[in-house]
């Protein structure tokens, strides 16, 4: 973007305070620390209050963006929490970790002359507000149904099924296979964006409602869909992710030092590897480290290398700025903190020394070409372009697949060709009788509003279920 | 939580055997299959092979051997304490068949992996050599349990203080001579196995070997547990743990097993300092 000398906007967005970025680079403290009463009554002042709200056209969840957002302003914060809840389970989360520039404030109209409303922001300090103040009083429940419902995975998606569920009447038991429920809220997104006591208050305010929690639960192995049935379960929903962590395919890729995105981030988030030798969970420290992808994951891989003090961090990817699929803000918050973007580069071989560590990579410099199937133009490489980068560290985050273990014990639930679970649209029913899914393991990896919007289509069609029948 | 209800001391306290309650575990389980276990809140995930499952009581056995901090963390657990974590069962059981000969051979804490294969092996018809070894007399493990769960039983120790004097992979060759051995299933430290799967191949006998990469999860999540298997890239946790073991990069496993050696040593040191144990 070329910098027009600005004109001083005369409504300016309150920015959100943060963290320096030189000190936060090396702490894993959450880095926007949050709005005031006043800024957020500020922010919510610009609000135009729209008839016919753009913004929420962009809200996969279809949350009353201007309502709650008037209850800001009007100081009536436990009113405005409230009314958040109706429409979204997970504010604290999706203010922190949405993609709100391609959703609600991408539409938002004052963001046509100037900078959108805050929503995001806004949406977080109600959430915080809550947590601060609130009276933790637990909202009613209906009368027992005596209807069983387990629910495969405890991510944003199985936390929305839960808890929907559990005010309805019906007895919900989360099965999860870590040690620790909450998904890639947990194992995936660092300290840094989403602190971890957030989600362990969303799932004690679960467990507080009466939902069951079963970790270290594998289903396909340590039980199986169809003994859940068994074990008295009227209907099913899977959860469970698109786990599966997909590598370049290149050279030397299994050398000492290459990880993929899940490990590296499980070993510092669920394990706390941050924290060794305090915790017993080493990490690779790596001093020169490049993160291959330029995607959410891979822009949360590469502040924790940096983080945990690494000298110089690379992102390397293919395509071009404009491509990079991570939130603006993260990308933004990634160069703050000195994460130099290789864009156009593609690896095509590790290298590596006699003790199999890995020591740096052969890169090639692309250019794009022709639009491809995803309508973004196809980076081709440059001949003769090879290069080499120096490093002792490589973290893998170039996208995740299906993970076969539960789907491949469960014949009966019919899967597409990248092995995902094929589920009704509107209702997230499988092909399996009783058997609902929705989130990444339906879409593909997604987002965590996107899992929480299938998660309360797929409660509401197992409710009528449950009540009516399939 | 996870309580341990038997333990036992093997090879002068270096190995440790713990009995522990899983029902739902134990109610799945079949030989081949492995846990993961965590001691408590801080501690590490680490992988380990079932040695004994028993349904009727809900329990699963693992024998482990003390090398590092997490797992002299589960040593200094004792009866009545527990687990604050078990996973499993995980990775895929043994492909049990009946061929005619077999060798079962083990070392180390591998022979407590090799003791329900073998019983099982021979539960389905197979005529069972078994060959452990160890270092020395004291450090042999299993060696009653091994000698029922198979037909013929061969000892080896390194420095001759029991049995054949020398390595397991001498015996096996005697055996191999004798002709007509079906499978080799052998379970041990990484030189042990690739050392066995040197002279199968040259007598062209199929092995099965059982191993242990670096873990996290355990479903396939992560894929710490990479190897090349037959060139290509396998995840051990949920593809294995056993592969054809003429296919296996055993350089390529030992190499990966050292990442984290000096972390370890460091990580281990603290925790005997802090315990006043060497
Ligand atoms: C590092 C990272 C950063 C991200 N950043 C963002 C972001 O900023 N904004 C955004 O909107 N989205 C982000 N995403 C994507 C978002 O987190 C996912 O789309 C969302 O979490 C999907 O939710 P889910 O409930 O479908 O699955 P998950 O959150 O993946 O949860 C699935 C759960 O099921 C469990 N499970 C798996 N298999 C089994 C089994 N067989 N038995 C029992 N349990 C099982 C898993 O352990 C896990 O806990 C990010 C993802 C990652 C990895
Ligand atoms: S589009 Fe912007 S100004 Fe209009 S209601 Fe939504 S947030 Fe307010
Ligand atoms: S241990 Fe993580 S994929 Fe095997």
């Amino acid at each position: 973007m070329a910098d027009t000398p600005a004109k001083p906007v005369k409504n300016p967005r309150i920015p959100m305070p943060e963290q320096d970025p030189k000190v936060r680079a090396r702490n894993f403290l959450e880095v926007p620390t949050g709005y005031t009463h006043k800024m957020a009554q500020d922010e919510a002042a610009r609000c135009l209050q729209c008839k016919k709200p753009a913004c929420v056209q962009g809200c996969p969840v279809g949350v009353d963006i201007p309502g709650f957002i008037n209850l800001i302003a009007e100081g009536e914060m436990t009113k405005a929490i409230r009314h958040l809840w109706t429409m979204n389970a997970l504010p604290a989360v999706c203010g922190r970790v949405c993609p709100q520039e391609i959703q609600c404030e991408g539409l938002c109209v004052v963001g046509k002359k100037g900078e959108p409303v805050a929503i995001g922001n806004l949406e977080r300090y109600c959430a915080d507000y809550e947590r601060a103040h609130g009276t933790g009083e637990l909202p009613p429940k209906a009368a027992p149904t005596g209807k069983k419902v387990a629910v495969v995975g405890s991510g944003p998606s199985g936390l929305t099924v839960a808890g929907d569920l559990i005010v309805r009447g019906h007895d919900v038991t989360i099965y999860e296979a870590f040690h620790k429920a909450g998904g890639v809220l947990v194992y995936g997104i660092p300290e840094f964006r989403l602190p971890k006591e957030i989600v362990a208050q969303e799932i004690n305010f679960l467990e507080r409602l009466g939902v069951k929690l079963i970790c270290n639960a594998v289903v396909g192995r340590t039980v199986s869909l169809d003994e859940l049935f068994d074990e008295g379960y009227d209907a099913i929903y899977v959860g469970v992710g698109a786990g599966l962590p997909r590598f370049m395919n290149i050279p030397g890729e299994n050398l000492v030092g290459i990880l993929s995105a899940n490990e590296y981030l499980t070993r510092a988030n669920l394990m706390k590897a941050y924290k060794f030798p305090d915790v017993d969970t080493p990490i690779p420290m790596g001093k020169k480290v490049v993160v291959l992808g330029a995607g959410n994951v891979a822009m949360d891989a590469a502040r924790t290398a940096m983080r945990l003090g690494a000298d110089n961090v690379k992102i390397v990817y293919r395509r071009s700025r404009e491509e990079m699929p991570a939130r603006a803000a993260e990308i933004h918050h990634a160069e703050e903190e000195g994460i130099e973007m290789f864009l156009l580069t593609n690896p095509t071989t590790y290298l590596g020394n006699d003790k199999g560590r890995l020591t740096g990579m052969v890169c090639l410099r692309m250019e794009l070409g022709e639009p491809d199937d995803s309508g973004r133009r196809r980076p081709v490489p440059i001949k003769g372009s090879e290069f080499e980068i120096e490093c002792d560290l490589c973290i893998v985050a170039v996208g995740s697949g299906a993970n076969p273990l539960l789907t491949s014990e469960t014949p009966d639930m019919r899967l597409n060709k990248w092995g995902y679970i094929i589920a009704e649209e509107k209702t997230g029913k499988t092909t399996k009788k009783g058997v609902w899914a929705g989130g990444d393991i339906v879409t593909g990896a997604a987002t965590v509003i996107l899992a929480m919007g299938a998660g309360r289509q797929a409660a509401t069609s197992m409710h009528d279920y449950l009540m009516l029948g399939w | 939580m996870f309580k341990i209800v038997k333990r036992e001391e093997m090879a002068e306290g270096t190995v440790i055997l713990n009995e522990i309650e899983a029902p739902a575990i134990a109610r799945k389980a079949k030989p081949g299959q492995f846990v993961i276990l965590k001691a408590n809140e801080d501690g590490e995930r680490i992988p380990l092979t079932m040695a004994e499952t028993d349904k009727a009581k809900g329990t699963i056995t693992i024998i482990y051997m003390v090398v590092g901090k997490s797992t002299a963390l589960f040593r200094d657990l004792k009866v009545g304490d527990s687990y604050q974590d078990v996973i499993g069962p995980l990775g895929k059981p043994t492909h049990l068949e009946k061929k005619g000969k077999v060798i079962c051979i083990g070392g180390g804490t591998g022979v407590a992996v090799l003791h329900p294969i073998t019983r099982a092996m021979k539960e389905i018809g197979n005529e069972v050599t078994c060959i452990i070894g160890a270092r020395t007399k004291d450090l042999l493990i299993l060696e009653k349990q091994m000698k029922e769960a198979s037909h013929d039983l061969r000892v080896c120790t390194d420095d001759g203080s029991y049995g054949h004097h020398g390595f397991v992979t001498e015996v096996m060759k005697e055996v191999l001579e004798q002709g007509d051995i079906k499978e080799v299933v052998a379970i041990g430290p990484v030189p042990m196995m690739a050392a066995v799967c040197r002279i199968t191949r040259e007598y062209d006998v199929p092995t099965l070997v059982s191993l242990n990469p670096i873990m996290v999860d355990g479903t396939g999540m992560c894929g710490g547990c990479r190897v090349s298997v037959g060139g290509e890239t396998k995840f051990a946790c949920v593809d294995g743990p056993e592969f054809d073991g003429h296919k296996v990069d055993f350089d390529e496993l030992w190499l990966r097993l050292q990442a984290y050696l000096e972390d370890e040593k460091k990580c281990h040191k603290e925790y005997c300092n802090l315990h006043k144990v060497q």
